[in-house]
């Protein structure tokens, strides 16, 4: 049973959606907790409202929402056009897309409090020791906000793993395509296929207890010695 | 202001928060420039304001180079001006060992074309941090904290270094410690620096020139020595009024076990063997160590007497005056500040122009121009 590609497929799908909306949400949520920790904007509060509004949102509202706009009749349709496609709607990108908008408050907060913990002095040294803004986010911010990011990398993977509502809404139960480990489980209790969702349920138990217990030894081991 | 003409003219006016600032001076480009005044007076943010770290309306020209204009909007970024700054926190990195901080801003400097003036051996040298190099910051005590510090500032290869309190975060001990190091620093570089701080022993030892403030505004900036005994200030007035002297060691007398200190002719006596012969080293003269004689007194135990002609006398309260003293029974000698009581003075009746003895009770060293003993010792190892 172990062997079978029914169970390794799901497994194989979820594991590959994790890691590139991880990768994606460190690229494009760096830029958003850099600009809310240091931007003397009043407005940016209603920025971080609107990222971190997954958090509070129905998954299922959020889902009708991105149906809607992966859909023909919405953004996602016109650019799917250029595909080949009616939409975008039901595809593993849709599935993409929704995960990093619902697991984007898992990254960008770590990252933001761990760019707002050093405050404006290493920047400022940095600045006086002929570092440009550029150089001095790669040399002094990153290294100083390591433990920022990976707690959120291992948030937004994690949380990203566990999905299901958001899914369910855009990307359906399409073996091999959309139909993710949640999705998968969700499918053997339906049919009454015991087993199956036992195997399944229990390694998700195991994998959750490791990325916890990983997070508390890593954040344990990088505390850094007081400035 | 500066004879050898390169200066720092710096101006600034305007508004940070609820403070005003509306500053004007000129410092010369060598030597140590304390900028002096009581905590809230503006000097933390005279010196961001010069290294780029603040930005307030006004202009800055450092030894030529124009840093900052408001009237025609141009502003040097912090990281392209080459000043180091050494703040009141060492705030290392902490992401970085010692070595790794020291060479930070080095490796950037020399990138950019500054020249290799400074190099890693002799800032290591000279503020004997040889053993701290591979260690975490955070395993270093307070007082090593601020000398690797200072050291990465020196790396950055400055044309001006800008130290900010470095002393103020620290204990007694530490800073007592940490003091031979800048005094080094001073004999061997011949970076300009502008020292903030609030403390006056530490500018009476440390500084040649001062800018004295208050609530954000100059109250009279020129060389340390013209300053300190300037009776229209408050320094002079206050209690801890003292004069400090540049003096060339003379010999030593080893009957006696005292030094010759000369400065203008005259002589001092200070105990103990100091230093090399024709070494300069700074005295600090209380101005209430100072009495004064109308003739030569016969005896006495007090070993410094000195011929000083009295150029002004200014009344303090009922009962004491300021006498701003010249040293030698004649113009254009160096200052002295002596305080007595009025009614001395109206005993002795001695007034401006009159040729009298002033008494010295007490001579303090304050700067010792030499490296040292930890770093001497490792450069005679070396």
């Amino acid at each position: 049973m172990l062997g079978s590609e029914e169970l390794w497929s799901p497994i194989r799908l979820t594991l590959a959606l994790a890691s590139i909306t991880t990768v994606l949400l460190l690229i494009v949520g760096t830029p958003i907790a850099w600009w809310l920790a240091r931007s003397p904007a009043r407005w940016k509060e209603a920025v971080a409202a609107v990222v971190a509004l997954p958090l509070v949102l129905p998954p299922t509202v959020l889902g009708f929402y991105l149906l809607i706009a992966l859909g023909p009749n919405g953004p996602g349709g016109f650019i799917g056009g250029f595909f080949g496609l009616r939409s975008l709607a039901f595809t593993f990108e849709a599935l993409i897309i929704g995960s990093v908008i619902y697991s984007m408050p898992f990254v960008v907060q770590p990252i933001r409090n761990a760019f707002e913990a050093f405050g404006d002095r290493p920047l400022e040294v940095a600045a006086t020791l002929r570092a440009s803004p550029w150089d001095a986010f790669w040399t002094v911010a990153v290294p100083l906000a390591r433990p920022g990011f990976m707690t959120g990398a291992v948030l937004g993977f994690a949380h990203t793993v566990g999905e299901f509502g958001v899914v369910l809404m855009i990307g359906g139960n399409i073996p091999g395509q959309t139909k993710v480990l949640s999705i998968a489980i969700y499918d053997y209790v339906e049919s009454l296929q015991w087993a199956q969702a036992h195997v399944l349920a229990a390694g998700m138990l195991v994998f959750s207890f490791v990325v916890i217990l990983s997070m508390m030894v890593l954040g344990k081991r990088i505390a850094r010695p007081g400035p | 202001m500066s004879s050898s003409g390169a200066t720092i003219s710096a101006r600034y006016a305007g508004t940070l928060g609820r403070f005003r600032l509306d500053v004007a001076f000129e410092a010369p480009m060598r030597g140590i420039t304390a900028l002096f005044g009581p905590s809230g007076c503006g000097k933390t943010t005279i010196l961001r304001c010069v290294a780029g770290l603040n930005r307030l309306p006004g202009r800055l020209v450092v030894d030529g180079d124009l840093w900052q204009d408001h009237a025609t909007g141009r502003f040097r970024e912090p990281y392209r001006r080459p000043v180091g700054y050494v703040f009141q926190e060492a705030s290392l990195f902490p992401h970085l060992s010692a070595r790794g901080n020291l060479l930070y801003g080095r490796r950037r400097a020399l990138k950019t074309g500054a020249a290799d003036e400074i190099r890693l051996d002799d800032v290591v040298d000279l503020l004997g941090i040889a053993a701290l190099l591979d260690r975490a910051t955070g395993a270093l005590s307070g007082g090593e904290r601020q000398r690797v510090a200072l050291g990465r500032a020196l790396l950055a290869q400055p044309r001006l270094l800008l130290m900010d309190e470095p002393l103020a975060a620290l204990d007694r001990m530490t800073k007592e410690e940490i003091l031979p190091y800048f005094e080094a620093l001073h004999a061997s570089l011949s970076i300009p620096v502008f020292y903030v701080s609030h403390d006056i022993s530490e500018v009476e030892r440390l500084a040649d020139h001062l800018v004295l403030l208050d609530a954000g505004r100059v109250v009279a900036a020129g060389p340390l020595h013209e300053l300190l005994s300037d009776t229209r200030l408050p320094i002079a007035r206050s209690r801890e009024a003292s004069t400090v002297l540049e003096t060339r060691v003379g010999g030593f007398d080893p009957d006696d076990g005292l030094t010759a200190l000369d400065v203008d002719g005259e002589t001092l006596l200070v105990p103990g063997r100091i230093g090399e012969k024709g070494g300069i080293r700074r005295v600090r003269i209380a101005a209430t160590d100072v009495s004064l004689a109308v003739d030569r007194p016969p005896q006495t135990t007090i070993v410094n007497i000195v011929p000083v002609r009295v150029k002004a006398i200014e009344p303090l309260d009922q009962a004491q005056i300021n006498v701003v003293l010249t040293i030698g029974h004649r113009d254009g000698g160096r200052k002295l500040l002596a305080r007595v009581t009025r009614r001395a003075q109206r005993v002795l009746g001695f007034g401006p122009g009159q040729d009298v003895y002033a008494q010295i009770k007490a001579v303090s060293l304050v700067a010792a121009s030499e490296r040292p003993a930890a770093s001497r010792r490792r450069a005679e190892l070396g």
